[in-house]
């Protein structure tokens, strides 16, 4: 196997046996991008001279016997709406472009702390609005499983560096279902932690009350091993959790004997693809043969959770990128008033879809039509969440598709925001909730296309959700990996 | 009932200069998502709880100390316009 297709954990065993080094990965991985990146790009920026220097060190710190653990020397990637001070930080917007942070993001500092080797930032919809990565003011990015295809979004950059080898693992962050949707349309494991587990700190902020930080990985083991760097208590964010975190690992190995595993009626049936549905049901069947009690369960908010998450992500975006005015950084218009420089910065600096969620928020919070939408929308985000503590009273777990349908074609759905909204309509629930889920791949259909399963489990029920995510990886046996199309010409 | 948006009264509140033909754009499309987006008013009954933090939390207070901060000058060199360590913006009101 070479270098660049290794898991996190294989790298690392190899790292200590002395079989190979943080600089052999890094050439690896840079090498496939330069291979790959015409096609599918992943990346805004390439850091060559950061990461050659933090592979150097991380050889060194080896030598030396000093060790930090599983991602010491491994060459990662993280999403562009997370800070690294001294590296160019967009968002995929003109209105940062040439933006570089005075300040690293939590994230930023907890990977370099435990010995990351940083290579550099992946696209994504602009300020993550997106679910395909074409929204991005720098170029679209494509699936590696078929380079006509969107790697889904908004984390698509992330997902395609890890799904074609440009990056072992890398940061996304989610809150529609930005991690977890462009892992099942990539074929990688893609994982939300609990709200509040992982410091938003220096992540540029979409909708701070869903938004929330994770990896993308090769493997669940990755996942977990890239979980436990990032997340912990932050007194730099104030919606930060101190108190105790679960243990991945415990459940991880263990079967699913007698766990109860709740399939979500509402998350099937029109607008699902039969092969998703097909590929979801059948293992189902394996986790019931292995033990699991399988119990089909109803949650009817869910059927109008993805109309509250577009009242309700909006309306927080809103407010959030008001931030963004042409006066402290990024882009700044002419302007004869202060009013009209910013008027015309914001109108100049954004992309459509990122002004489509503006002034949709703008008008949920407006007066006359706040308690019609928003609050209506909040009434519906705590009936969510009312549903689904009356569920986990019966089961342990709840899984579904992570996504309705296979990657689409790249332009089939820019010009229908609905439809592109409904990408999302698996995940949202989790985001409105606070809750975990995680994607795990299972099969590829019959045009060799990622399938995703999708687990969910409630607040803080990470080991939980390990234990079935990692029982679910074991019995799929998806090791397919995507051969890029030769180029014409 | 289609729903009303006066689309450049939420532009102005969003501090977005759009001209008029961009504007009618996002009227349909905000027209179409908000049709879509009511079926919050469909909503079965009163949930007994305010949405809240899945954990529970409320407020945070630090102590009243002074901490370091970014650098002044670091800070001000991502700024389009600045001079004697302040941004630089143009009047706030019309001088005629």
């Amino acid at each position: 196997m070479t270098l660049h297709d290794l898991t996190i954990v294989e790298a690392g065993a190899r790292l200590r046996s002395g079989e190979t080094t943080s600089a052999d990965l890094l050439a690896a991985v840079l090498d496939r991008a330069s291979q790959t990146e015409a096609q599918i790009h992943a990346y805004l920026t390439i850091d060559r001279a950061g990461a050659a220097e933090a592979a150097a060190k991380a050889d060194a710190d080896f030598a030396d016997g000093i060790d930090h653990g599983p991602l010491h020397g491994i060459p990662m990637a993280l999403k562009d709406n997370m800070c690294t001070r001294g590296l160019e930080t967009t968002a995929s917007s003109q209105i940062l472009a040439g933006y570089v942070p005075p300040y690293d993001a939590t994230v930023t500092t907890r990977l370099r702390d435990a010995g990351a080797v940083l290579i550099g930032k992946t696209n994504l919809d602009e300020f993550a609005m997106g679910s395909s990565t074409e929204n991005s003011a720098y170029g679209a990015s494509y699936n590696p499983w078929d380079i006509g295809r969107v790697p889904g979004g908004s984390s698509g950059g992330s997902a395609a560096a890890v799904a074609v080898g440009s990056a072992l693992g890398a940061l996304g962050s989610d809150t529609g279902g930005s991690i977890r949707q462009p892992a099942s349309l990539t074929g990688i494991v893609g994982m939300k932690p609990t709200y509040g587990t992982v410091s938003r700190y220096g992540l540029i902020a979409f909708a701070s009350s869903l938004d929330q930080i994770g990896p993308l990985a090769r493997s669940v083991d990755d996942a977990a091993v890239m979980l436990e760097a990032i997340w912990g208590h932050d007194p730099l964010d104030s919606t930060s959790y101190a108190g105790e975190y679960p243990d991945l690992h415990s459940g991880m190995g263990r079967d699913v004997r007698g766990l109860r595993v709740g399939v979500v009626k509402e998350l099937s049936g029109e607008g699902y693809e039969p092969a998703v549905e097909e590929a979801v049901a059948t293992m189902v069947e394996r986790l019931a043969a292995e033990g699991a009690e399988i119990v089909e369960v109803s949650l009817p908010t869910f059927d109008i959770a993805m109309s509250a998450y577009y009242l309700i992500a909006p309306a927080e975006a809103s407010a959030n990128l008001a931030r963004f005015d042409g006066i402290r950084f990024g882009h700044r218009a002419e302007g004869a008033t202060t009013n009209a420089l910013m008027a015309r910065t914001r109108a100049e600096g954004f992309g459509p879809e990122v002004i489509r969620r503006i002034l949709l928020g703008t008008y949920a919070l407006s007066a006359g039509y706040y308690d019609a939408f928003y609050g209506q929308a909040q009434k519906v985000r705590a009936a969510v969440q009312e549903d689904l503590a009356r569920t986990y009273k019966t089961v342990d777990v709840l899984v579904s598709p992570t996504s309705p349908t296979v990657a689409f074609v790249a332009g089939d759905r820019v010009d229908d925001p609905l439809a592109m909204y409904l990408s999302d309509i698996c995940t949202i629930p989790m985001n409105l909730s606070g809750d975990p889920g995680i994607s795990v791949p299972i099969s590829l259909d019959h045009q060799n296309l990622p399938i995703g399963f999708h687990v969910m489990a409630p607040s803080l029920g990470e080991s939980v959700l390990f234990r079935v995510a990692a029982e679910v990886e074991r019995l799929a046996e998806f090791t397919a990996k995507p051969v890029l199309q030769e180029v014409a010409g | 009932m289609p729903i009303e948006i006066d689309i450049a009264h939420v532009a102005r509140l969003a501090r977005l200069d759009l001209p008029q033909a961009e504007l009618d754009d996002y009227r349909s499309q905000l027209g179409a998502i908000l049709d879509h987006a009511a079926q919050v008013q469909s909503l079965d009954g009163e949930p007994s709880t305010e949405s809240e933090h899945p954990l529970g939390l409320v407020n945070v207070l630090r102590p009243d100390e002074r901490r370091p901060s970014l650098d002044r000058d670091e800070v001000l060199a991502q700024a389009p316009e600045s001079r004697d360590g302040y941004f630089v913006v143009p009047p706030a009101m019309d001088s005629e």
